[in-house]
């Protein structure tokens, strides 16, 4: 441990390769292969009993992983030897969808936590950097979906990937309308325009017959190289539920939001993002534009949401105004509070709780609200930092010379 | 006398019926530094804020180097070469010692997205020129400091605090230098300190014109080139502080007499 306190430092200094380098490596090896069990199990399983059997277990690990401060020893990782880390994390997941193969509603649920995942790495640029509360997350990850059915069906020669970014754009554009009103508001009332952002939205869905009003659209499959994403697993590849092509392409999907994201911290764009949120008056007193940061982050934030929010529809076939609701936009906002405020890696393990949880327990389902509303008063009254709180920017990896 | 840089004509901030400001003339030369005094409330820090853009004045302008820059936003008078530290410590708690003096160097800063998400290579080399900067300037203040450069400021001493404020109104070697009050809570010895500091960076950089606001008399007597005395949002005296501290008016300011 004592070799990682330098961290801040060693840009400057050369690097050895210590034995806590291999030993984390390993750590990190190891705790992702558990990962891939418990998510295995987990998502596997489908009587109550035996998830309930799992749950008896899972505090016991849980416990075990505290000690071994596993949830620590990750995010140091993460900071530490992030390319180690992240292509771990890659290759694990892959495996569970090879794993899971089979399972259509367990790699339906996967692809959601990772389209999930991006959306809230999202709301963690928006909000845990720029300090932009936005309470309709899953108002611009539905103009994706949207505007994935749209132009699919309009511009279907086009390649399907420019397609995909063109959602995401359409997402960040028109999330453009909303800039003067929150940049001229704060607070409370910054939140309360992206609530009604996202209601005028389903209603202006609703009413609008081109758009498919409430009984929504058809969304025509992914097709990338003559491959439709619609057909089962190609048999050459071992074969599978057609979803694994869109758990893959979710995963890519995740990964890049991921190393963005990052990224964004470790360079002036976080650092200027993070003044601003922190103190607007100091921060235009020292020449910082605030209104180009927090559009920044406002438009790349909905830029995401839009991305993912194009994989959902073409993943689904289907969609209508009622699959946005005001509720997911509170999911995705409370897996970043859960997670850590402005802490990337975790809306990780943060996002799988709450898309999991729920939907293996019918109880949890019907008290979803409820209960979501508790774990964030609960969150903001005793850990307001979250479960991983975010720790001092570190612009480059201790390992890297 | 050398060229003026800040002038104000006629200055007045008001909120709502109280002139925090009232008709301020004021005139600041390249190289002086000059003593803001007044008692609580007179409208210094006002003064302050009405020249940083912060508020924007009711009446009356401002020049910079004859041209008129009144109502210029914060940014803008950033830009401009002037820069401010804060009455009630402004620094990004959360974010390190480091962060908070890149910060206050915007201006050498290179903002394109190429740089900042591609070519790391870059961006590391600037970071690395940045740390270098950071670090020089915080040791001369204090070595101690300087080995805090990784450190949250949330960790450090309100002294400390003060002192990287002060750096980071330094770090992009503005040409004029606005301090609210820099050394309250210190001891004399730490405030000694930070005024050599100060004088020695004026020697490096005689062009620099400091506005200082200080209720320590003593030492205003000894760093001032001159000073101002403000009350009741205006300027009752003016000049050498020997000279304006036996003035009658300002010492019934002070000691509330008639
Ligand atoms: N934002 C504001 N809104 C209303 N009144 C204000 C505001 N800022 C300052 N004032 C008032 O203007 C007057 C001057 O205040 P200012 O802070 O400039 O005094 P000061 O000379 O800096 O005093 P001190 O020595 O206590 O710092 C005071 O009466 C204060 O109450
Ligand atoms: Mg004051």
């Amino acid at each position: 441990m004592a070799a990682n306190r330098l961290v801040g430092r060693s840009f400057c200094g050369t690097r050895l390769i210590t034995m806590s380098d291999l030993k984390t490596k390993l750590e990190i090896l190891l705790g992702v292969a558990l990962c891939v069990v418990v998510l295995y199990g987990f998502l596997y399983l489908e009587h109550e009993w035996e998830i309930g059997l799992l749950l008896v277990i899972l505090p016991l690990a849980i416990l075990f992983l505290k000690r071994a401060n596993i949830l620590s020893d990750y995010q140091q990782a993460a900071r530490t030897i992030p390319r180690f880390t992240l292509i771990s994390f890659i290759v694990g997941v892959l495996v569970l969808i090879v794993l899971l193969r089979d399972e259509h509603f367990a790699l339906l649920m996967l692809t959601t936590v990772l389209l999930y995942v991006t959306v809230s790495l999202g709301l963690t640029i928006q909000f845990g950097f720029a300090g932009l509360v936005n309470f309709a997350a899953i108002a611009f990850f539905g103009i994706g979906a949207y505007s994935m059915a749209v132009l699919n069906y309009h511009f279907h020669a086009l390649p399907d990937l420019l397609i995909i970014l063109f959602s995401g754009l359409t997402s960040a554009l028109l999330g453009a309308l909303l800039i003067l009103p929150i940049l001229r508001t704060k607070g409370h009332y910054a939140a309360l325009i992206t609530i009604a952002f996202g209601i005028l939205l389903r209603t202006f869905l609703e009413v609008n017959d081109v758009f498919g009003g409430p009984q929504g659209l058809k969304v025509g499959a992914i097709e990338i190289l003559g491959w439709n994403f619609s057909d089962s697993f190609p048999s050459v590849l071992g074969g599978g539920s057609f979803y694994m092509a869109y758990a893959i392409m979710a995963l890519l999907l995740a990964a890049i939001a991921y190393l963005l994201t990052r990224l964004i911290e470790a360079s002036w764009f976080g650092l200027n993002m993070d003044s601003v949120r922190l103190d607007e008056v100091a921060s235009a007193s020292f020449g910082i534009n605030i209104p180009r940061w927090k559009i920044t982050a406002f438009m790349l934030g909905n830029f995401f949401a839009g991305l993912a929010g194009a994989i959902y529809a073409a993943m689904s076939g289907f969609i209508a105004p009622a699959s946005f609701n005001f509720s997911d936009s509170l999911l995705l906002v409370s897996i970043v509070l859960l997670g850590g405020i402005g802490n990337a890696v975790a809306v990780i393990p943060a996002a799988l709780l709450i898309v999991v949880l729920p939907e293996k327990f019918q109880v949890i389902q019907e008290y979803r609200l409820l209960l979501f509303g508790i774990v964030v008063i609960l969150i903001l009254r005793f850990r307001p930092s979250g479960l991983m709180p975010r720790g001092l920017r570190q612009y480059f990896p201790r390992s890297s010379t | 006398m050398r060229p003026v840089v800040l002038k104000t004509v006629e200055l007045t901030v008001s909120f709502g019926g109280l002139k925090a400001l009232n008709c301020l003339d004021f005139e600041l030369c390249e190289g002086q530094f000059l003593g803001l005094i007044g008692p609580n409330g007179s409208g210094k820090t006002t003064f302050f804020n009405a020249l940083t853009g912060i508020y924007s004045p009711a009446s009356g302008n401002v020049f910079l180097y004859g041209e008129k820059i009144t109502g210029a936003s914060p940014n803008k008078v950033y830009d401009y070469g002037i820069t401010r530290t804060f009455q009630r410590s402004r620094l990004a708690t959360p974010l390190s010692v480091l962060d908070n003096l890149i910060i206050g160097n915007q201006r050498n800063l290179n903002f394109g997205l190429w740089q900042n998400i591609f070519d790391r290579k870059r961006f590391k080399a600037e970071l690395k020129k940045q740390t270098e900067i950071a670090e020089a300037l915080l040791s001369r203040f204090s070595r101690d400091l300087a080995a805090l450069l990784f450190k949250p400021v949330s960790s450090l001493s309100m002294i400390d605090r003060r002192r990287v404020e002060v750096c980071r109104a330094l770090i992009s070697e503005p040409k004029i230098l606005l301090l609210d009050e820099p050394s309250a809570g210190m001891t004399p010895d730490e405030t000694r300190a930070l005024m050599d500091e100060l004088q020695d960076w004026r020697k490096q950089h005689p062009l620099l014109a400091t506005i200082l606001i200080e209720h320590e008399m003593e030492l205003i007597n000894k760093v001032s080139d001159t000073c101002v005395v403000l009350n009741y949002g205006e300027k009752i005296a003016e000049g050498r502080y020997s000279d304006v501290a036996t003035k009658t008016s300002v010492r019934a300011a002070y000691l509330g007499e008639d």
